[in-house]
């Protein structure tokens, strides 16, 4: 079972701030792809990934990422901070 | 000295607690960032962030600056969730022997936390609520470094 984190419009988009899924995803772009094809929130949410940053466990990533061992996905919108 | 908290937070004694652990550094910078009212009708701000990353990311920011330049210490202090116009959101101190070395960290320190720590700013103004974009800006400022 895989974590998966929504912050900031991406979290109000989904209108979840984490779920656990079942997935056998092997990169985040496949994840992507799996969670597009549930629902018109989800395909919304992620129609532009370049609007969107990827953290695996908790470090900044790539899209094209492996998901191998990875316990904790977050989607964000990039960071506003200071 | 890494701190993330939603309480508000007093940058004089906040400061002068840090300068009495750095005794003898010679040079200590800091800079404090507050809620700004861009559209005149600012009600609050709303910061979220990513409880765990938030530290790590600010952990890893701090430990740069430390091996980048010659510093005796370095502070980082960031606010989340809701604020009001004029609040203290964050601050950041370094101290140094030398006065470039804590100039350029605090500079580092603020460039880097702005896109790389992960908050998200959310403006509640009369008119509505919107989240903050980033900005191409504050990437680029971190291709100085």
């Amino acid at each position: 079972m895989m974590q998966i984190l929504y912050f900031a419009w991406v979290r109000e988009r989904i209108g979840l701030p984490r779920e656990e899924v079942e997935t056998s995803a092997a990169t985040v772009s496949d994840l992507i792809n799996e969670l597009r094809a549930r629902e018109a929130r989800y395909d919304m949410a992620f129609a532009d990934t370049s609007a969107l940053r990827v953290a695996l466990d908790q470090e900044l990533s790539e899209f094209d990422a492996s998901l191998k061992g990875v316990r904790e996905v977050a989607f964000f919108p990039p960071m506003t901070g200071g | 000295m890494i701190r993330v908290q939603a309480m508000p937070f007093d940058p004089g004694g906040e400061l002068n607690t840090f300068t009495a652990s750095v005794a003898g550094a010679g040079a200590v910078v800091s800079f404090t960032g507050l809620v700004r009212d861009v559209s005149g009708g600012l009600t609050s701000m709303e910061i979220e962030h990513y409880p765990g990353m938030t530290e790590k990311a600010l952990g890893a920011i701090r430990a740069e600056a430390m091996q980048r330049w010659d510093l005796a210490g370095a502070l980082i202090v960031h606010r989340f969730g809701v604020l009001e116009a004029e609040e203290m959101i964050m601050m950041v101190a370094t101290a140094s022997c030398h006065r470039k070395d804590a100039f350029e960290a605090a500079e580092f320190l603020m460039d880097y936390l702005k896109s790389r720590a992960p908050f998200w700013k959310r403006e509640v103004t009369r008119d509505g609520a919107d989240w903050v974009a980033s900005k191409t800006e504050d990437e680029d400022a971190l291709k100085r470094w």
